[in-house]
């Protein structure tokens, strides 16, 4: 009996102790990410004027939400347009940003490519470098008369006011093929629309404007991706590649069932921050148009700052971000579904088998591999 | 760097956007007299208002500040420095136009506080807005700061100004246009610092070159279609335009129109005489007499008018500045707006004012800075520093003997309409903005009617 209330005494200092232990990381995590939030959440359900403590403004309900989401209006159709035109920026930077990594993490982890650090440092440049300043000097580059559109010149392209130039891509194309006409647009999308916007509008494609930060987005990042991918790359264990040789694989079937599969967790990686990071893009839009032409470069993130810090409506700033936090979340959720492990998949299975032998190789390939370095 | 620059001034320019109100109708506030620029018969119609005053307005400091301002008024010049106001530390922020701005702002509050004993730290903000806004939540916004019209209704309706116009002596000096520009709901919230109004600047090399003389300087709408096909030779177009309502607007008063009505309750920015106008404009567009800024790959419309990609431009009182540090080369002509078709002259008006704020702690102080800076002496000083055009009607005289050349510019405020103030209308606004980049393809009828749409809510809702 004593022993065991002696033994519940120990645990109990022990739970004290480890209170203790962890206070430091709950205040700080409490103060500076947790209290934020609910602060963050009762403005977005506040009148809150900007004047003094938020906790003093009133309560409005969902009325915030309902001015962006349900009300026709001003700030209705400003939320469609960021909607459009930062979906059209996912829709484009990630697979593309991912591609390209993968391309070039493919290329550097080759065995017999000479200058590797060179390239590696090359290629991660524009990661590490501001994008206050790579934004700057892309705006140089795409100006009416800057060197994008003197390189196009020599090709007899004549090249758009990239930053000034409003007009949708997806439609330009569909115009140029005439399937549609800009000047008289077809009735059934023009006359129905969602969020304030017509279908018309939301199916104009990014503008170009926003290609040019497409471009921008996906050289600065893919450089960051590039290194998950190398590291990841190292990790294919040599000897199933070995394997799939002898069994008379091509390089393109050992890419797509060795070494894609063996990449998974990374691509899932790269996938979900790629998500996150574009749905969020800001500080190109800042300091480019700042929404501008013709808001085709507004994003959630900025109106968010716009609305708060422009026009003094917190509680819709703050409703904005939410909504664009629920946006990613769902986003992430059906990539998840979409990239989950499939135990049924037939050739799975084939290389499945050899899984414990591999694991342990891979040690082995990977201390070679330091090894050989 | 030089289109980087370009777009700050741009920026600064802008910056000031108000609209304004016809001088016809400056008829809103309550009966402050019919003198105007003499500053004894102001000080004296403030003396008689200032019982009535001092009952309407709130905390007993304000009334005891009241009495105060009447007795310095009373003493005869503007503004003395008065005896037993307790010393204080302000603060001021403000959006700089460059250090020419900044030391001419240090030089000046030094000046007052050798005077009365108080110290004022003078802070150039990087971003007004926004570290305003972060003042104002934290409930220590700086004492005084910049605030250009287009922001009075959103800072007045969260209740961050404290409105001192009508304690303010020298109120009846001001322009009628600005004081209407910083009215909200019949009340001065602050006094005008300075103001700037557009006008056409011609490029005379290029003037002469198409064989124009100075007959041929436009009076009208048609004239100035007419003139600006002739200059739009050799890859030059004859008249740039920033593409923003900060230029069109001034096309809508030109007809008689306005974007609100003069009592600023109602939007009438579909009216048929904004269709007109607008129909004009986008006519100069489609007949390449007129192409915007943006299109000319510069950032504003005197980048354009700078670098002889356009023979004319129509821009205020700060291409001034731009021209000689930047394009110091170019010979120019300033003259009045055209009118429109009815006759009716027209031009927008931009100004800032000096805002207090409703939470600092010494409003007595700031008020009487404010009546220090708005002395005609003190804002001479100014407008040769900074080349701005003093606020009060009493410095006129000395301004246009001293600055001949801006006679244009002070003339147009007689005529002038500033920025419409209600709260939430700046995103309208940015939105009208937008609209107006694809006007050459798009129907003026169709912006103008979603433009009266979202006008009409935002003023409704305020």
């Amino acid at each position: 009996m004593s022993a065991t209330r002696s033994r519940g005494g120990i645990r109990g200092r022990e739970g004290i102790a480890g209170w203790l232990f962890i206070t430091p990381v709950v205040v700080i995590l409490g103060l500076f990410l947790l209290l934020p939030i609910i602060v963050a959440i009762w403005v977005s359900i506040s009148d809150w004027s900007g004047k003094g403590s938020p906790l003093n403004a009133s309560f409005i309900g969902a009325s915030n939400y309902e001015t962006l989401l349900v009300k026709p209006g001003l700030s209705q159709q400003d939320l469609g347009a960021s909607l459009r035109n930062n979906l059209y920026y996912v829709i484009l930077v990630v697979p593309i940003q991912t591609v390209l990594a993968l391309f070039l993490a493919t290329i550097l982890n080759a065995r017999r490519l000479k200058g590797k650090g060179f390239f590696r440092t090359a290629f991660y440049f524009p990661s590490v470098t501001s994008s206050v300043a790579i934004v700057t000097v892309f705006l140089f580059m795409f100006t009416g008369t800057g060197v994008v559109n003197q390189i196009l010149s020599w090709f007899g392209i004549h090249g758009p006011n990239w930053f000034n130039d409003p007009r949708g891509v997806l439609r330009l194309i569909l115009s140029g093929l005439h399937i549609v006409n800009t000047d008289n647009p077809p009735g059934w999308l023009t006359s129905h629309g969602f969020l304030g916007m017509s279908w018309y509008d939301w199916l104009s494609g990014p503008s170009v404007a926003m290609c040019a930060l497409i471009i921008l987005a996906v050289w600065t990042t893919g450089g960051t991706f590039m290194l998950m991918f190398l590291a990841a790359l190292q990790d294919v264990p040599d000897d199933v590649v070995e394997a799939a040789t002898v069994d008379g694989a091509t390089r393109w079937q050992i890419f797509r069932s060795v070494t894609i599969p063996a990449l998974r967790p990374t691509l899932f990686l790269v996938i979900t921050l790629g998500l996150i990071g574009t749905w969020q893009v800001f500080d190109q839009i800042y300091l480019t148009g700042q929404g501008g032409p013709a808001k085709t470069t507004l994003t959630p993130a900025f109106l968010s700052y716009q609305a708060a810090f422009g026009d003094f409506k917190w509680g819709q700033g703050a409703a904005i971000a939410f909504i664009l936090f629920a946006i990613i979340v769902v986003m992430t959720i059906i990539q998840r579904i979409v990239m989950r492990e499939r135990k049924t998949l037939p050739r799975r299975r084939r290389f499945g088998t050899a899984a414990p032998a591999g694991t342990e190789n891979t040690t082995m390939a990977a201390s070679s591999t330091g090894g050989s370095r | 760097m030089s289109p980087r620059r370009m777009s700050r001034v741009a920026l600064a320019a802008t910056i000031g956007a108000v609209l304004v109100v016809s001088a016809a109708c400056g008829s809103s506030g309550t009966g402050q007299g019919t003198s105007t620029s003499s500053s004894s018969s102001s000080s004296s119609s403030q003396s008689s208002q200032s019982p009535t005053q001092s009952e309407s307005s709130t905390g007993s400091e304000t009334s005891s500040q009241s009495s105060s301002g009447t007795e310095s008024g009373s003493a005869g010049s503007s503004w003395t420095a008065p005896a037993g106001m307790p010393k204080a530390k302000l603060t001021i922020l403000f959006g700089s136009s460059g250090t020419s701005e900044t030391d001419a702002l240090k030089a000046a509050t030094a000046d007052w506080g050798k005077q009365t004993g108080s110290t004022v730290e003078v802070t150039p903000a990087s971003n007004l807005d926004q570290q305003l806004a972060q003042g104002f939540s934290s409930n220590t916004p700086p004492d005084l700061f910049y605030m250009d019209p287009s922001k009075l209704g959103t800072y007045a309706k969260a209740g961050d100004l404290w409105s001192y116009g009508d304690q303010l002596p020298n109120k009846s000096d001001f322009y009628p246009a600005l004081v209407k520009s910083f009215t909200y709901n019949g009340q001065l919230y602050c006094a005008p610092k300075d103001q700037s109004t557009l006008a056409l600047w011609i490029n005379t090399a290029d003037w002469t070159a198409a064989g124009l003389t100075d007959a041929d300087i436009p009076t009208t709408w048609d004239q100035l279609d007419a003139v600006a096909k002739k200059l739009s030779t050799g890859g030059r177009v004859g008249l740039a335009l920033s593409p923003t309502r900060d230029r069109v607007d001034a096309f809508f008063v030109q007809n008689g129109g306005y974007l609100v009505n003069d009592a600023g309750t109602a939007a009438t920015v579909n009216s048929e005489q904004n269709i007109a106008a607008l129909t004009f404009v986008k006519k100069m567009l489609t007949d390449g007499a007129m192409k915007w800024s943006s299109d000319l790959n510069t950032g504003w419309g005197g980048e354009a008018f700078g670098t002889n990609k356009s023979a004319m431009t129509i821009e205020g009182p700060w291409m001034f500045g731009a021209l000689k540090s930047d394009y110091p080369n170019i010979k120019y002509k300033i003259v009045p707006l055209p009118a429109g078709p009815t006759g009716t002259k027209g031009t927008l008006v931009f100004t800032n004012c000096w805002a207090i704020s409703a939470a600092s702690k010494n409003h007595d102080q700031a008020l009487n800075l404010v009546e220090y800076l708005t002395q005609p002496s003190v804002e001479m000083g100014f407008a040769k520093a900074f080349g701005v055009i003093p606020s009060v009607q009493s410095a006129q005289a000395e301004y246009l003997q001293q600055f001949p050349d801006n006679k244009v510019f002070v003339d147009g405020i007689a005529y002038a309409k500033g920025v419409v103030s209600a709260p939430g209308v700046a995103q309208v606004l940015a939105d009208f903005d937008s609209q107006l980049g694809s006007l050459a393809t798009g129907d003026p009828k169709t912006i103008l009617n979603s433009v009266q749409t979202n006008m009409q809510s935002a003023l409704g809702g305020s």
